[in-house]
């Protein structure tokens, strides 16, 4: 433990990020209820309600407007929250654009859930994964300490790389899941993340427009330089987690590497499945056989270079998703394939996916992931779907 | 004529400049709207011609503040900037929806009525053109019955009454609800600074003419819009709650088709001697009921 600590206080995942937005000093939360992120903002209108908050609480008709209303007050530069997840999200995706367009800080958790049809609300990392093209700066989390403590780093990065950022957790193993949690003070917090002051804001006393058009070069060096903004976002990530790190005395690295010195298998993960391989590879490790994990944590931008470090050694790297694009496999996977592309003996990469929609991935998940790996000099298909029932898996 | 005031601010708060096209209704509408309510306002303004008429980045010619906002957005995105102005102790800004009838008839309808329900301190001004006219004339629902338009062509002309908006407005139990048109300035500017003064959800209906949309000649759009007024086809209203409604100008009735023949985008109309009956008779039940409204 670090110079900094606390009484733990027993929560769910949801009021993990209530307490963390509370601590930003959030000046505008709007929200639409959806299962499972609903008592994000149950908790936070209790606060705006009795005093511990004085954020402004708009109580919108939907996740469109929800971002629409984020997006009014942080142009007048004001911080800004939403929660919300699957269905949600999607709903809120032109808006995604626009405000990551806009140079909108706005800071969203989303309970990563599964997309109809057909209904289902239990985990899969779908819903954000697929929105990863928006311009959002975008994090993976695997418990509720560290959902927390992202919420409050991502403010910070995102206003200081003028993108918004979106904190993405799974859908009831985390969001209602009562962890202890740490609930920093509100002191440190605002020696951690100071106020939000853009130069450029709605105001009548420096009247200007905000989204006007722009004719096709000026477009292309927009965009530019949101990618240019979103590759130093790293850095900001870096330099939050070492200072929040030295702070809090709670560290989470952007890709967590353990037992990668000496790996040549190394499993790649995200979100609770994490703390599941956790306890799988030191079984391993324990048995001496040579098996690591890197977690994603950070995902947009993506840490290439981290990413490199982490599997650039290994023989063989196992990627588990709990998502899906169609016709192309797991989303982790695509683009651990993309780091590796350009090294020199770069490892083979094994992509699994399953999980989806709330299916258990156990301990013995992992080990028929990783056992797999271990045997198999390639794999044998682009994607392995895993807990399939044996009649769906040709 | 009642309690109407006469004299319109002279600051010119809109710089010339604008790109809205000759004649064009919004951009007087603008013009006057801003003169009511002053340089101490933020416009939200979706989808609309207006995102074209304020001019390309960096340039604006609205002269005061303003946030571009996707389409469906515009009540949403105002009830934002309100939040974030009120958290600042900043509650003399009036924070303005500008959209046009698709932004608020249709697509952003739904945000509406949510921050009208909300009673959210905000001022909607609809300027209505009466269909879709940023993208090329396609109908919307606040395009009158028997129009043309690219979506409703002289074969299937406009088979549905305009939405009454002022009416759903109402229904909402919102402090303030008026119509006005780039016509009649005065009744216009008045009804604004009337609305600027008064707390929570405002909304304002103001037709806006467009000859490009409406095939009309640009130098005819006040005279088109005055008839809209006196053939009882856009009645000018103010409403509050517990009062009558109230006709804040009625001018000597004129014919309807005097109207209709002086806009190309009625000529099949005119051409249908049963649908325009239908047309003439929708006009004269709503005046009735709007009547009936304002004398209660």
């Amino acid at each position: 433990m670090g110079p900094h600590r606390k009484p733990m206080k027993v929560i769910e995942g949801t009021h993990a990020i209530s307490y963390a937005v509370q601590r930003s000093r959030t000046a505008v939360i709007a929200a639409y209820p959806i299962t499972p992120s609903s008592g994000v903002v149950e908790l936070l209108a209790e606060m705006c309600a009795d005093g511990r908050l004085s954020s402004r609480f708009i109580a919108v008709e939907s996740e469109h407007s929800a971002l629409a209303a984020c997006a009014g007050a942080s142009q007048v530069g004001l911080r800004a929250f939403t929660a919300t997840s699957s269905h949600g999200l999607a709903y809120m995706h032109e808006m995604l654009h626009w405000c990551a367009g806009a140079r909108l800080p706005v800071v969203l958790a989303n309970v990563n859930r599964a997309l109809g049809a057909p209904w289902n609300i239990f985990v899969d990392q779908t819903d954000s994964l697929s929105q990863r093209d928006t311009g959002w700066i975008q994090y993976y989390c695997e418990d509720s300490q560290e959902v927390l403590d992202t919420i409050i780093q991502a403010f910070r990065v995102a206003e200081g790389s003028l993108l918004p950022a979106m904190v993405c957790l799974d859908a009831f193993f985390l969001s209602h899941t009562s962890e202890p949690v740490s609930i920093p003070d509100q002191d440190l917090v605002d020696r951690f993340l100071p106020p939000y002051t853009p130069a450029y804001a709605l105001s009548v006393d420096d009247p200007r427009a905000f989204g006007g058009m722009v004719a096709a070069e000026g477009y292309l060096e927009l965009r530019a330089r949101i990618e240019h903004s979103m590759r130093r976002a790293q850095q900001l990530a870096a330099e939050a987690a070492r200072e929040y790190g030295a702070i809090f005395g709670r560290s989470h690295p952007l890709v967590e590497m353990l037992h990668l010195d000496d790996a040549e298998i190394v499993l790649v993960t995200s979100g609770t499945v994490a703390g599941t391989a956790r306890t799988v590879i030191e079984e391993y490790r324990a048995q001496g056989i040579h098996v690591g994990m890197a977690k994603i944590h950070l995902f947009r931008p993506f840490p290439f270079d981290l990413v490199r470090i982490a599997l650039g050694r290994a023989r063989k790297v196992a990627v588990f998703d709990r998502n899906i694009s169609f016709g192309c496999g797991g989303i982790m996977a695509s683009e651990i394939r993309a780091a590796l592309c350009n090294i020199r003996k770069a490892p083979t990469v094994f992509s699994f996916v399953g999980g989806l929609g709330g299916c258990d991935v156990t301990p013995d998940t992992i080990r028929e992931v990783v056992e797999y790996t271990r045997r198999c000099d390639a794999p044998e298909q682009d994607t392995m779907w895993v807990g399939l029932p044996e009649e769906s898996r040709q | 004529m009642q309690n109407v005031n006469f004299s319109i601010p002279s600051d010119e708060v809109m710089a010339a400049g604008h790109l809205g096209c000759a004649g064009c209704g919004a951009a007087l509408a603008m013009r006057l709207a801003l003169k009511a309510l002053g340089r101490r306002t933020i416009l939200v303004v979706p989808a609309c011609c207006w995102s074209v008429i304020d001019g390309p980045a960096p340039y604006s010619a609205a002269g005061v503040p303003l946030m571009h906002t996707p389409f469906a957005s515009a009540a949403a995105a105002a009830s934002g900037v309100r939040a974030a102005l009120d958290f600042k102790g900043d509650t003399e800004t009036t924070v303005c929806a500008w959209a046009g009838d698709g932004g608020t008839f249709d697509i952003g309808i739904q945000a509406l009525s949510a921050a009208a329900e909300r009673n959210e301190n905000i001022l909607y001004i609809c300027y209505d053109n009466e269909a879709y006219m940023n993208t090329g004339v396609q109908r919307s629902s606040a395009t009158p019955l028997g129009a043309w338009t690219t979506t409703t062509p002289r074969a299937h002309l406009k088979d549905r009454p305009k939405k009454d908006l002022a009416q759903i407005m109402v229904a909402h139990e919102v402090p303030y609800v008026a119509t006005a048109t780039v016509a009649y300035p005065d009744d216009l500017v008045a009804k604004l600074q009337r609305a600027a003064q008064i707390r929570g959800t405002r909304f304002v209906h103001l037709l806006a003419p467009c000859p490009p949309g409406w095939k009309i000649p640009s130098e005819d759009a006040m005279k088109v819009a005055r008839l809209a007024v006196a053939t009882r086809v856009f009645p000018l209203v103010e409403v509050e709650p517990g009062r009558p409604w109230r006709l804040t100008v009625v001018p000597p009735e004129a014919d309807l088709e005097e109207y209709l023949r002086a806009q190309g985008r009625f000529r099949a109309l005119l051409d249908d001697p049963a649908a325009l009956a239908r047309v003439r008779a929708a006009i004269g039940e709503r005046w009735q009921r709007i009547t009936r409204l304002a004398h209660d």
